[in-house]
């Protein structure tokens, strides 16, 4: 697509009469936008539950790429239509013009601010210069230097990298999602800029060095299930970001250089800082704990702050008393790091949370020390967040505290808790909105601690549940379909049966029915993840009520093609689809050439894929890249089979940083 | 495996059986059939069967592990939740016990090792893999146990799921010392080895043809 360049300036003939609003809202540009992908794909406010992160980088809504003119369709702007004149340039009204910058301001909605870039060429012209906030769902999906070329001035910028499987072990290391092209080329185009959010990127040392120098106003920087730097980068960025707010550092891989440590915590302004939210409970390496208590003390800003595990409760004792208005708190291990019968007293802990006045969101407890957990009571009633998922609780220990936060929204917790833990939940968080249940043995043969009755009652006493990610090795559809019906509210169901194909474990039958009676009747339901044993019928229900449907993952399930296809003609609106281990073959594949303009992308690994099969979409959809992925850097095996897919719609085309054993075809 | 041969010869056909019966185990023991058998724990972490908890983690020594294939990235829980767990567990932990108290939550070796004091974690990388493992090398006692949680690691590079135990001499166990250079493990006394071992790296195939098959002490 050839991006508009300027013409105000040439041929404006000076006019006599009072402006008039430019015709060129013509009917082929009308058709150009609804058939544009961008548009009718890109969804409305933030993908909030997208990941297992805790709070995700954005709060904006998504951003097509190809929001200027969509996958493969070509837009003309139609100038030569109204005005009552026949092939004259419409000119552009420079005062027009600048209203309409002052009136798109106000749109903040990626989604908006997509349809009014289509409108026409003055538009498009003005949209590009007032939009604040660019959000790229894929890096690859569009070049650095497009993205600077059109957009005039950024203040915020979110980029996603990798597939969300690379969280498990199955995109191999090094292939990609390089931070580094769109450091440099953000750099020289929007020096005012201030927010950087990164999901699933590379970002090394000098990245960081590179965006420390190149934004002298700064001000948040968030990265969450990044990798690749280290305690030297977060010095550059704490001492050369003097106007620092954020700096959210979430379940990033930070490279631990055993011999070169850096106190980075010491590197922030002597001054007062102007920081808000500093997270850090990834670096898992040990920090200057002083060094922490005195830059919490001059900074007073300071709302959130959620620290690693090398932090003892006689350590928080001291923070809380430096940051009492503090409104989200990590607070690391919770134990004492005295010996058993020394160390600090329930009682004082507890006084220490009484003071803090504002907590609402608490989460740490890496290693806690049940005995300290009446301390948090103060503040129970007040809390909306609640994470222990990496406490391992029992129920016992769990009841007391849950029967005191009768405010809570959003509670993870392992599964060591048990059905009747849940079943506390249920009772006393009438309010709860999200809920997280992680498996503390993470294996296909544990044995699971909750099960289809801890289902059942959360849905039985959390009516507005919303979103859901349930661990277990025991369910039943009896249980799923109750679910569905208490529960009308759910936007996202993730339930992971960790055993491959488990059938209900009471009737023996497959889970379709399950999975069927919550797309069924959950009417707003936009993310599903699938698991157990899933026929073709459990697909024929999600492509027929699937409606709303943006992120699927599927796992282990299936019988046949049809499955895909279902899938592809019946979700409409799906952007995301992960496969894995599914026995669908390039005819599933195939059919769904007719949707992946729609779609951002498509991941299939361990199915029966061939390179004929993969080939074939590859040539039909010229705007698609199409990536082979294998294991090893030797061809071992049949060159014929592919193991992972991973194709994408772009505009910038084939990358050109892929590693040896990517394949692009 | 040992054929325990020189200490059978009997007159009659079974004990001639027996005699050239492969076992597991030093020649010269007599196993009883249930120990004998690789009890395959379903995981590498030890998943404990009804009353033979100790049997399973003794086997889990003596033969390589699990029977069933364990597939990448299932269940889908994020490595970073993972290895919390791992670096958790070998801190003790004062818990009463659940009703189904298990294991420590997943490690490669061993849980039962629980070491106090800091974990010493060092980078695991085997040629042709596409990605890397960490091991505490503080949770092993020597470079029997250090060996086996690796074969155990990297089981699913060598080849498939069904693939039969890897052939020792076709890999090398190689670490990076405190000066860069690359040496190949079991020279020195354990105790020394951690104190200087800053990453692991296992060679396989033609490399390492060169090194021998030194294996199994």
């Amino acid at each position: 697509m050839s991006t508009p360049h300027s013409s105000s300036t040439t041929s404006a003939p000076h006019r006599a009469s009072p402006p008039q609003i430019p015709q060129s809202l013509t009917l082929a540009a009308l058709t150009a936008s609804s058939a544009s992908p961008s548009s009718s794909s890109a969804s409305g406010m933030r993908d909030a539950a997208e990941d297992d992160s805790d709070s995700p980088p954005s709060q904006m809504s998504e951003d097509d790429p190809g929001g200027g003119g969509g996958g493969g369709d070509r837009w003309e702007p139609d100038l030569r239509g109204g005005n009552g004149g026949g092939g004259r340039w419409a000119p552009p009204d420079q005062v027009l013009e600048n209203v309409l910058e002052s009136v798109l301001e106000f749109l903040t909605a990626a989604r908006d601010r997509n349809a009014a870039s289509l409108v026409c060429r003055s538009w498009y012209r003005a949209e590009a210069q007032t939009r604040r906030e660019l959000f790229i769902g894929n890096c690859y999906a569009v070049s650095p230097r497009r993205a600077a070329e059109r957009f005039g001035g950024l203040r915020s910028v979110v980029l996603k990298g990798k597939p969300r499987f690379a969280d498990f072990s199955l995109v191999p290391y090094g292939w990609g999602a390089y931070v580094s092209p769109w450091v440099a080329a953000l750099g020289p185009a929007y020096p005012r800029l201030e927010r950087i959010c990164l999901k699933r990127m590379t970002v090394s040392d000098d990245d960081l060095a590179l965006v420390a120098k190149s934004f002298p106003f700064f001000r948040e920087l968030s990265l969450v299930c990044c990798d690749g730097f280290s305690t030297v980068g977060l010095a550059v960025v704490a001492e050369r970001c003097r106007h620092l707010r954020v700096l959210d550092l979430i379940e990033d891989y930070v490279e631990d250089e055993d011999d070169e440590l850096v106190d980075w915590i010491s590197k922030f302004p002597e001054s007062n800082t102007s920081l808000e939210s500093l997270v850090f409970d990834c670096v898992s390496v040990p920090f200057n704990f002083d060094a922490l208590e005195a830059l919490v003390a001059r900074s007073p800003a300071l709302r959130r702050l959620r620290v690693n595990h090398h932090v003892s409760v006689e350590q928080l004792r001291r923070l809380m008393a430096r940051a009492p208005q503090l409104t989200h708190f990590g607070t690391g291990a919770f134990r004492s790091e005295a010996a058993p019968g020394g160390g600090l007293s329930v009682t004082e802990l507890a006084t220490s949370f009484a003071a803090s006045r504002s907590i609402i969101c608490l989460s740490g407890f890496r290693d806690v020390n049940p005995e300290y957990l009446p301390a948090i009571y103060p503040v129970c009633a007040k809390l909306t967040s609640l994470n222990f998922s990496f406490a391992s609780l029992t129920a016992e220990e769990l009841k007391p505290v849950i029967r005191n936060c009768i405010n809570l929204r959003t509670f993870w917790v392992l599964d060591t808790v048990g059905d009747e833990g849940l079943r506390a939940v249920a009772d006393t968080c009438s309010d709860l909105r999200e809920l997280r249940v992680f498996p503390l043995d993470a294996s296909e043969d544990s044995e699971g601690s909750v099960s289809d009755v801890g289902l059942l009652a959360i849905s039985e006493g959390c009516r507005k549940l919303e979103s859901i990610l349930y661990f277990c090795q025991r369910m039943t559809n009896a249980a799923v379909i109750a679910m569905s019906k208490n529960c009308p509210d759910l936007v996202v169901f993730r339930l992971c049966i960790m055993g491959r194909h488990r059938p209900d474990w009471i009737t023996r039958d497959p889970m379709d029915d399950g999975f069927g009676a919550i797309v069924m009747n959950c009417k707003k339901l936009t993310r599903l993840s699938v698991s157990g044993l899933l026929t073709d019928k459990a697909f024929a229900y999600i492509g027929k009520y699937g409606k709303l449907i943006k992120t699927l993952s599927v796992a282990f399930a299936g019988n046949s093609d049809m499955s895909l296809q279902y899938i592809f003609e019946g979700c409409t609106k799906l952007q995301k689809l992960e496969v894995r281990d599914s026995p669908f073959s390039d005819k599933g594949l195939l059919s769904g050439l007719n949707y992946f303009y729609n779609m951002r992308f498509l991941w299939m690994n361990s199915c029966r894929l061939t390179m004929r099969g993969c080939k074939d979409v590859a040539q039909q959809m010229q705007n698609l890249v199409v990536e082979v992925i294998k294991d090893h850097s030797d061809d071992e095996g049949e060159a014929e089979i592919v193991d992972k897919l991973y194709l994408y719609r772009s505009l910038a085309g084939p990358r050109n940083d892929a590693p040896p054993f990517v394949t692009l075809l | 495996m040992e054929v325990a041969a020189a200490s059978y010869v009997a007159d009659d056909v079974d004990s001639c059986l027996k005699a050239t019966e492969l076992r597991l185990g030093l020649p010269g023991t007599e196993e009883t059939p249930a120990a004998a058998l690789p009890t395959p724990p379903s995981t590498p972490r030890g998943k404990k069967r009804d009353g033979n908890n100790t049997g399973a983690e003794e086997a889990a020594k003596t033969a390589p592990p699990a029977a069933k294939a364990q597939v990448v990235g299932w269940p889908p829980v994020r490595s970073y939740r993972k290895s919390c767990f791992q670096q958790s567990s070998s801190a003790a932990k004062s818990k009463p016990a659940a009703p189904e108290e298990k294991a420590p939550a997943p490690a490669p070796a061993p849980a039962a090792a629980a070491a106090g004091g800091n974990a010493l974690f060092v980078k695991v990388s085997m040629d042709g893999a596409p990605y890397l493992r960490k091991v505490d090398l503080k949770m092993y006692k020597g470079y029997r146990e250090l060996r086996e949680a690796l074969e155990a690691m990297f089981l699913c590079f060598s080849g498939g799921a069904d693939a039969p135990a890897v052939n020792p001499s076709d890999f090398a166990v190689t670490y990076e010392d405190k000066d860069g250079d690359l040496m190949l493990v079991g020279d020195v006394p354990f105790d020394m080895f951690i104190s200087t071992c800053k990453r692991l790296r296992i060679m396989k195939g033609s490399e390492a043809r060169g090194l021998g098959s030194v294996k199994n002490n």
